[in-house]
């Protein structure tokens, strides 16, 4: 029995590093022939492009502009509401307030990320048949749907970097003769700062990553860069599913793979960088207390 | 000093608690929002024959039948086999990072498990449509896209999910049970199998739980990788279609009434399992406190 849990643990923690050493080694081998200006840019110069705003036929210059004005805007919107609740849920809020607000944010955050997507597209449909018989789905939407599919996070990053700052902060905070509120805005949330931040990245990396939401809520193909809030876009998660499905030659395909790797390394990247501020958070209040 | 973004601190350095109230307050009703929309576009669903049109087997728009009983089946038989692989090699690799194998494995491995936490669902798609199929298409027969290769990469995608979960379980465990088991003669491998296992039971349950809506609630890797051909699938090497790829797929081609009704009606079915899955958990965790 021992030596079977031992085999058994053995085969998987085996395995599962192997399956993405593999993922990665294909990625690698598929996706780094691709890289180079042409990718980002087809066959226009590439200073045109980014300085004068030419446009760019087979590049992934539009679908990464797509992403940042998606994933900025999306932000905008969700992390002044995330923090905002998350403070008032550990700070103001009374316990069967606190226990509603954790309701919600726990089902909010399990709810399929589709169903954002679907939730976007019905609001469309309501907009259509009552105020606004031209409305569209278009990027403003889906940063609106991308925000409720990342708010939980920030909700509950703010919480835990708040209840994370030691209690002694606040007793000195109460004996200088500041205000609750006062000791929310001048101690705990500079000091949870970090903790608040890490939330935020996460955020922006799974706001950056999500496809189902823009797939119902107005991405396209072809939509060149960006150009107003109501219009389509294009983004690089869908890109790289749209030409999986639909590439019609070798050239698209190594797009596909490239427009991958460029996708994993930002998410690898922001998923590093929130990693180390959480391991700063947990470090920082243990150095310097007498225990 | 100035406090993060959001809400703007008043001349004293407070922040004002209405404004945090009404964020707090919009936060909550999203969710509730969500539900209404979901139900009061799915109502037409509920009026007199259309029922019985949408809980049936077929689904085939051109003859006005929109059965979706096909992609209820296949959103459940996908996340049940996508489980039945990923949860018994989630066990295997805590129980080697608590104690079935080398202390200094554990870091990196749990390390490796948190960097796939951060792969995007379309590459892991990405690369299972040109590796993965092209091999089941060879090994076997048929397109290669198929319940089997969708199976197997969601179950690397939620993987993870569990891995974590269940290594915050062990960890508490072992830090309230392990000197005592040392000190009574168990070796690592005993602990882990006589005491942590069991003694974790609910957590491991809870694991199991998020991981199946994790898995049901996935739209990516069904629509890249099953082949959505809306029927019963009868082996592994069949299509099938869950109710997220179908709504994916709905929005994209159809306009028919109905054929949006039963979008809605998967969306509604959809919410109510993940919720009813958040209810269990949050009842097991109730108990346990």
């Amino acid at each position: 029995m021992e030596r079977m849990l031992r085999l058994f643990a053995w085969g998987a923690s085996v395995l599962v590093p192997a399956v993405l050493l593999t993922l990665l080694a294909f990625l690698l081998w598929r996706g780094v022939p691709g890289w180079s200006l042409a990718l980002f840019f087809g066959d226009t110069p590439p200073l045109d492009a980014v300085l004068r705003g030419a446009p760019v036929f087979d590049g992934l210059w539009p679908a990464c502009l797509g992403t940042v004005a998606l994933v900025l805007l999306a932000t905008a919107i969700a992390v002044p509401l995330g923090i905002a609740s998350g403070v008032y849920q550990a700070e103001f809020a009374s316990p069967r307030q606190r226990a509603a607000l954790s309701f919600c944010v726990d089902l909010l955050a399990g709810i399929p990320s589709i169903l954002m997507g679907l939730f976007g597209f019905a609001l469309i449909l309501l907009l259509r048949k009552t105020v606004a018989p031209a409305a569209n789905t278009g990027l403003l939407l889906s940063a609106g749907c991308l925000a409720l599919l990342v708010l939980p996070y920030l909700i509950s990053t703010t919480r835990l970097a708040l209840e994370s700052v030691p209690h002694e902060l606040r007793l000195a905070g109460a004996c200088l003769g500041l205000s609750h509120g006062q000791v929310v805005g001048r101690i705990l949330l500079p000091a949870a700062l970090h903790g608040i931040f890490g939330g935020v990245i996460l955020a922006v990396g799974r706001a950056a990553e999500d496809t189902a939401v823009i797939l119902l809520t107005g991405v396209v193909a072809n939509a060149g860069a960006p150009s107003s809030l109501f219009g389509k876009y294009e983004a690089l998660p869908f890109h790289i599913y749209y030409l999986a499905a639909e590439y019609q030659t070798p050239a698209q395909l190594a797009q596909a793979f490239a427009a991958a790797l460029v996708l994993l390394c930002i998410t690898g990247g922001l998923f590093a960088v929130a990693r180390l501020l959480r391991a700063h958070l947990e470090t920082r209040w243990k150095t310097g207390r007498s225990q | 000093m100035t406090p993060a973004g959001g809400a703007v601190p008043t001349r004293d350095g407070a922040l004002p608690r209405s404004l945090l109230f009404a964020a707090a307050a919009v936060s909550a009703l999203a969710v509730v929002a969500v539900f209404a929309f979901l139900l009061w576009f799915s109502l037409p669903v509920f009026r007199g024959d259309a029922l019985a049109s949408l809980l049936s087997w077929r689904w085939q728009p051109l003859r006005g039948q929109f059965g979706i009983l096909p992609m209820l089946l296949g959103s459940f038989c996908l996340a049940s086999s996508a489980l039945l692989l990923a949860f018994p090699l989630a066990l295997g690799v805590c129980c080697f990072a608590h104690g079935a194998g080398p202390v200094r494995a554990a870091r990196p491995l749990l390390a490796a498990v948190r960097f796939m936490t951060s792969v995007p669902t379309v590459v892991y798609g990405l690369v299972s449509v040109f590796l993965l199929v092209p091999l089941i298409r060879d090994a076997f027969y048929g397109s290669g896209f198929s319940w089997l290769a969708a199976a197997l990469t969601l179950s690397v995608l939620v993987l993870p999910t569990i891995v974590l979960l269940v290594d915050a379980q062990f960890r508490q465990v072992q830090a309230e049970i392990g000197p005592s088991a040392a000190a009574l003669g168990f070796s690592p491998v005993q602990q882990l199998l006589r005491l942590t296992l069991p003694l974790s039971r609910r957590g491991l349950a809870a694991a199991l739980a998020l991981g199946f809506g994790r898995a049901v609630g996935d739209t990516l890797i069904p629509l890249m990788l099953a082949g959505n051909a809306a029927r019963v699938p009868h082996s592994l090497l069949d299509p099938l279609r869950t109710l997220t790829s179908h709504i994916a797929l709905v929005v994209a081609t159809d306009s028919q009434d109905l054929a949006y009704a039963s979008l809605f009606a998967s969306g509604l079915i959809l919410f109510v399992v993940t919720a009813f899955v958040h209810l269990l958990l949050r009842r097991w965790r109730g108990q346990a406190a």
